[in-house]
C-alpha cells in the first residue's frame, strides 16, 4: 500500500526525531516549530471559499530579518546542518511523493489536494515568516527557500511551483510588508488552512519585459485602480491572495513599477484557465483585473525598502532553482538509461557521442548551480545581487533548454514518448527563459 | 555559504595585479614578437614573486607551492594555496598568459613536486624552477602511453626517450619527467623524475614556434642515457598494480584548476576590453536598464556580451570550487576537470568572438585582442584537452573505466 498523507506526516516526523544532526546539535528552534506544526495540523481540505482577511496581529513596526551570521569571510560551500536536515526530508519527499505523480499531475493540469496537504507537514513556510508573528525564520532564508525549490523540482517541476507560490508570497511579504500588512496576511499562512497564494508579473505580450508592463495602477484619491491582464499565474484559479505587478500613473504620468497585495474577493477581478506546454501541475492561468480598486495601503512596500528589482530578481532565483532541479533529475535519468540501453553491441554510453553530451549536460548544471547560488547568497546576506541574479537566469534560460532538449534526444524515439518524464521536462524548462514572477524566494 | 572572494586574498590580488598592469602588459607584445628570447623583466619580478610567495603563509600567486591538504588537522573550513594560486594567477595572465608561465620556479613541474614529492624531496628541490615533461611525439592525450624508459641501476635510473612541449623547458632549472619502470605493467609503472639541467644525456634539442604565448618556451628534450640519482624518483617508487596511474595523475587536480584559472583572467581581459571598445555603441554600458530586462529585448551585441559575462563568471567560481575542494581535502578530479573544461572552452570563446565584435579593430595588433584570441587555444589544450576533460567527466558519471569509455 502506498504511503498517504498521515503516513508520510508520521515519516518526516520520525526522519526527525531519528536525526543523528538532532542529536548532535540539538534541535534548533526551526526545527522545533516544524515539528510541533506537523503533528498539530489536521488533514482537512483547503477551503476554497472566498477568505476574509482580518488583520489578528498587530504590529506596531514590520518584522524584517537579517542577513544570516557569518562566521568568517572566507569562500565556503557548505550549507548548514538545519538547511541539510530540511533537504533530506524534502528530497524525500519529492522521490517518494512528488515523482511517483508527476505524469497524473500533468495530465490533470492541477496538485493533487493530497499534495499540498502533504507538503503542509513539511512546514517549509516557517522559514518564510518572521518568528515574531509565529514562523520560525530568524534569519533571512533564501538559500533554504532556494535548496527548497530545487529539490521539490527534483521530483516535478510543475508540482514545486504550486507549493512554492504561496511560500513566495509570504516571503515578499516578509521583506517587504508593512506592520499591518503583515500581521493581516503572515499569520494566516500558518493556520491548518493556509491561504493558496501567487504571485503575477508577466503579461501575455510577445518580448515581455517586466521593467515594461502594461498594466496599470491609476492613482485616484486613497486608492489604486488597476487594469491589465496578467499571464503565467500559478495555481492562478484557486488563489485567494496576489501580488500583483502594474506600472504606477498619478496625474497622467507613468512613474514606477509596484506590487500589489490584491484579495481575490476584490470586484473587477477574474480568471481563465490559461494550461500551457509545460509546468501543467502549476495550473497556470490568466488574471484580468478590470478597474480593480485597492486601498492605498495594499502597495507592497510602502517604504523606501522595497525594490521592484529585488523582487523581480527573487523570482528569477526562484525559476534558476527550479531549473537546476529539472536538471539534476534529467542528468539522473539518462545516466543508468544510457549504460542499460545497448546498441552496436555495448552499452550507448561507451560511446564518446553519446558520453560527451553528459558530460556538457553536468558542465553545464554545474554553471547553472554555481551563479545561481552565488546571487542568492548574496541576496540573503544583503548584497547587491541584481548583476547576478540576471547572469544566473541568463545561464539557466539557455543551458536549462540545452539539457532538456538533450535529454529526449539521448532516448531518442522512446524519449519522445510519454512512456519516459524526459518529454514532459522538455516541455517544462521551456518556460525558464520566459518566466518572470509566479514565485519568489 | 559564501561564494564571495574572501577578504584575506586582497592584497595578493592587487600585488598580481600590479605585476599584470604595470609589468606584463607594457612588454606583451614586444615578447609577443621577439619568440625565444628571454624576457629578462622577469629575473627582477621573480624575486618579488619569492618574496610574495614566502611572505605570504598561504602561497603566492604562483602554481609553486600547490598540495592537497591530505592531513587535515583543524574541522574548519580552509581557504589555503590552492585558492590563493588560482586567485593571483587570474590576475597575471589578465596581463599576459606567456609571461606569467615564464615565471621562474612558479612552473607546473613545481605543482608535480609539491602535488606528489615526500617531506624530504620538498625541502630539496624548494628553490627549483621545475618544468613538466610528459607529452611525446607518439602520446599526447594518451599519456597512459608513454615510451620513455627508467632502468634501475644502482643508485641511479637510466632514462632514454624524447619529450615534447615541455613549457619553460629550457629555461627551467630541472626538468619533472615521465618515464615507466616497465611498460608491461602498463601506467602503474609510470613514474616521475626530477632531472636537474646540466644532467648528461640530457639535451634541449628544439624551441617550438607556435601560434601564441611566446612569450614562454616550449622545448623539445632528449634523454640518452640519462643518469638521474634514485632518490629524485617523486614518491613512491612501488609499483603498485590495484592504484594505477593515481600517484602521477594526482597532479591534475591540482594544476588543472590553475590552468583554468588562467584562462578565467585572459577571458577577462578580452572581455574589459571590448566592452571598453565598444562604448558609446552599447545599451548595456549606459542604460539604466543594464541587467534587468530580459536578453531577448537586447540588441545583439549586448545579449552576446551578456553570454559571454555569464559563461565567464561560472568559469571563475566553478575554478574557485575546485581549488576550494582541493584546499579542504576532498576529491576533486572531476570538478577539476568540470573547471578547466568549462574555463578553457569559454576562454577561447570569448576572445575570439570579442575580435570579431571589434572587428578589424580586434583583429589588428595595435590592440592585444588578437594576440589574446591566438593565447587563449593553449588553454583548451594543455593541462588535457578539452576532450580529455570531457572523457574524464563522463566516466565518472558513467563508472565506466577507461578500458569501457575510450
Amino acid at each position: 500500500m502506498s504511503r498517504d498523507a498521515t503516513g508520510f506526516a508520521l515519516s518526516v516526523l520520525n526522519q526527525f526525531a531519528g536525526s543523528s544532526l538532532a542529536d548532535k546539535f540539538g534541535l534548533r528552534k526551526l526545527i522545533e516549530t516544524i515539528s510541533y506544526s506537523s503533528t498539530k495540523k489536521g488533514f482537512q481540505a483547503v477551503g476554497l471559499a472566498s477568505r476574509q482577511f482580518k488583520a489578528v496581529n498587530k504590529l506596531l513596526n514590520p518584522a524584517r530579518l537579517t542577513a544570516p551570521k557569518q562566521g568568517n569571510n572566507l569562500f565556503d560551500l557548505n550549507i548548514s546542518d538545519e538547511q541539510k536536515m530540511i533537504r533530506e526530508n524534502v528530497q524525500r519527499f519529492s522521490t517518494e511523493v512528488i515523482r511517483p505523480i508527476s505524469a497524473e499531475a500533468n495530465d490533470a493540469c492541477k496538485t493533487a489536494q493530497d499534495i499540498f496537504l502533504q507538503a503542509q507537514t513539511l512546514g517549509l513556510i516557517y522559514c518564510s515568516i518572521p518568528e515574531s508573528l509565529g514562523g520560525a525564520a530568524a534569519q533571512r532564508s533564501q538559500m533554504t527557500n532556494a535548496l527548497i525549490t530545487e529539490d521539490l523540482a527534483y521530483g516535478d517541476m510543475g508540482t514545486a511551483i504550486s507549493l512554492m507560490a504561496p511560500i513566495g508570497v509570504a516571503s515578499a511579504i516578509s521583506q517587504w510588508g508593512s506592520a499591518e500588512q503583515q500581521g493581516k496576511y503572515l499569520p494566516t499562512f500558518l493556520d491548518d488552512d493556509s491561504p493558496v497564494a501567487s504571485i503575477a508579473v508577466n503579461e501575455p505580450t510577445p518580448l515581455f519585459d517586466p521593467y515594461d508592463l502594461k498594466t496599470t495602477a491609476k492613482v485616484i484619491g486613497n486608492s489604486y485602480v488597476l487594469n491589465g491582464v496578467k499571464s503565467l499565474v500559478p495555481v492562478g484559479l484557486n488563489s485567494e491572495l496576489y501580488l500583483v505587478a502594474a506600472k504606477v500613473i498619478e496625474d497622467n504620468q507613468e512613474t514606477e513599477q509596484a506590487v500589489f497585495i490584491v484579495e481575490s474577493s476584490t470586484l473587477g477581478l477574474s480568471v481563465k484557465e490559461d494550461n500551457s506546454m509545460g509546468i501543467r501541475a502549476s495550473s497556470l492561468a490568466r488574471l484580468k483585473l478590470d478597474n480593480v480598486e485597492v486601498n492605498k495601503a495594499q502597495r507592497l512596500g510602502l517604504d523606501k525598502e522595497f525594490s521592484y528589482q529585488a523582487f523581480v530578481d527573487n523570482s528569477r532565483l526562484g525559476w534558476c532553482s527550479l531549473a537546476i532541479g529539472t536538471c539534476q533529475a534529467i542528468l539522473d535519468y539518462v545516466i543508468p538509461y544510457c549504460n542499460e540501453r545497448v546498441a552496436f553491441g555495448e552499452p550507448i554510453s561507451q560511446r564518446q557521442s553519446v558520453a560527451f553530451m553528459i558530460s556538457d549536460m553536468k558542465i553545464d548544471l554545474e554553471s547553472m548551480r554555481m551563479l545561481t547560488l552565488r546571487a542568492v547568497s548574496r541576496a540573503e546576506n544583503g548584497l547587491n545581487f541584481q548583476k547576478e541574479a540576471f547572469l544566473a537566469k541568463v545561464m539557466c534560460a539557455e543551458k536549462a533548454m540545452n539539457i532538456a532538449t538533450n535529454g529526449v534526444q539521448l532516448l531518442g524515439g522512446h524519449g519522445f514518448t510519454k512512456e519516459h518524464p524526459v518529454e514532459r521536462w522538455y516541455r517544462d524548462l521551456r518556460v525558464i527563459g520566459l518566466a518572470e514572477g509566479g514565485i519568489h524566494l | 555559504m559564501n561564494l564571495e572572494t574572501p577578504k584575506k586574498f586582497s592584497a595578493l590580488i592587487n600585488q598580481a595585479y600590479q605585476v599584470a598592469n604595470e609589468v606584463f602588459r607594457p612588454i606583451s607584445r614586444k615578447y609577443d614578437n621577439a619568440e625565444h628570447s628571454y624576457p629578462k623583466e622577469l629575473d627582477m619580478l621573480a624575486a618579488v614573486m619569492d618574496g610574495m610567495n614566502d611572505g605570504d603563509i598561504h602561497g603566492g600567486a604562483g602554481a609553486g607551492k600547490l598540495s592537497k591538504d591530505k592531513t587535515r588537522q583543524s574541522e574548519g573550513i580552509k581557504n589555503g594555496t590552492n585558492m590563493s594560486t588560482v586567485l593571483g594567477l587570474t590576475e597575471l595572465c589578465w596581463g599576459d598568459v606567456g609571461l606569467a608561465l615564464s615565471l621562474p620556479r612558479q612552473g607546473l613541474g613545481n605543482a608535480a613536486i609539491a602535488a606528489v614529492a615526500n617531506e624530504e624531496q620538498l625541502v630539496r628541490f624548494k628553490n627549483t624552477w621545475a618544468s613538466m615533461a610528459i607529452t611525446e611525439p607518439g602520446a599526447g592525450s594518451d599519456s597512459a602511453n608513454i615510451s620513455t624508459t627508467a632502468k634501475e641501476d644502482g643508485d641511479h635510473y637510466i632514462l632514454n626517450g624524447e619529450k615534447i612541449f615541455v613549457t619553460s623547458g629550457e629555461r627551467s632549472d630541472a626538468v619533472v619527467v615521465w618515464a615507466t619502470l616497465d611498460k608491461a605493467l602498463g601506467k602503474a609503472a609510470i613514474k616521475s623524475f626530477v632531472v636537474e639541467k646540466g644532467t648528461p644525456g640530457m639535451e634541449v634539442s628544439r624551441l617550438e614556434h607556435k601560434l601564441g604565448i611566446k612569450a614562454s618556451d616550449t622545448a623539445t628534450i632528449n634523454f640518452c642515457d640519462c643518469r638521474v640519482p634514485k632518490e629524485n624518483l617523486l614518491g613512491n617508487p612501488e609499483v603498485d598494480v590495484k592504484k594505477g596511474f593515481g600517484g602521477v595523475m594526482e597532479t591534475f587536480d591540482n594544476t588543472r584548476p590553475v590552468v583554468a584559472s588562467m584562462a578565467v583572467g585572459l577571458a577577462r581581459a578580452a572581455l574589459e576590453k571590448t566592452k571598453e571598445l565598444l562604448s558609446g555603441s552599447l545599451d548595456q554600458a549606459t542604460a539604466k536598464n543594464s541587467y534587468a530586462s530580459p536578453i531577448n529585448n537586447a540588441s545583439y551585441v549586448d545579449a552576446e556580451l551578456y553570454r559571454m559575462e555569464a559563461d565567464l563568471e561560472a568559469a571563475r567560481l566553478l575554478t574557485l570550487k575546485a581549488a576550494w575542494m582541493a584546499d579542504n581535502g576532498l576529491p576533486n578530479s572531476m570538478d577539476a576537470s568540470i573547471a578547466k573544461a568549462k574555463a578553457g572552452r569559454t576562454c577561447n570563446y570569448i576572445t575570439l568572438k570579442c575580435i570579431e565584435l571589434c572587428s578589424s579593430v580586434g583583429y589588428s595588433e595595435l590592440e592585444l585582442l588578437e594576440k589574446w584570441g591566438r593565447d587563449s587555444k593553449i588553454l583548451d589544450i594543455f593541462e588535457g584537452t578539452q576532450q580529455i576533460q570531457l572523457l574524464i567527466i563522463a566516466r565518472r558519471l558513467l563508472n565506466k573505466t577507461s578500458a569501457e569509455l575510450k
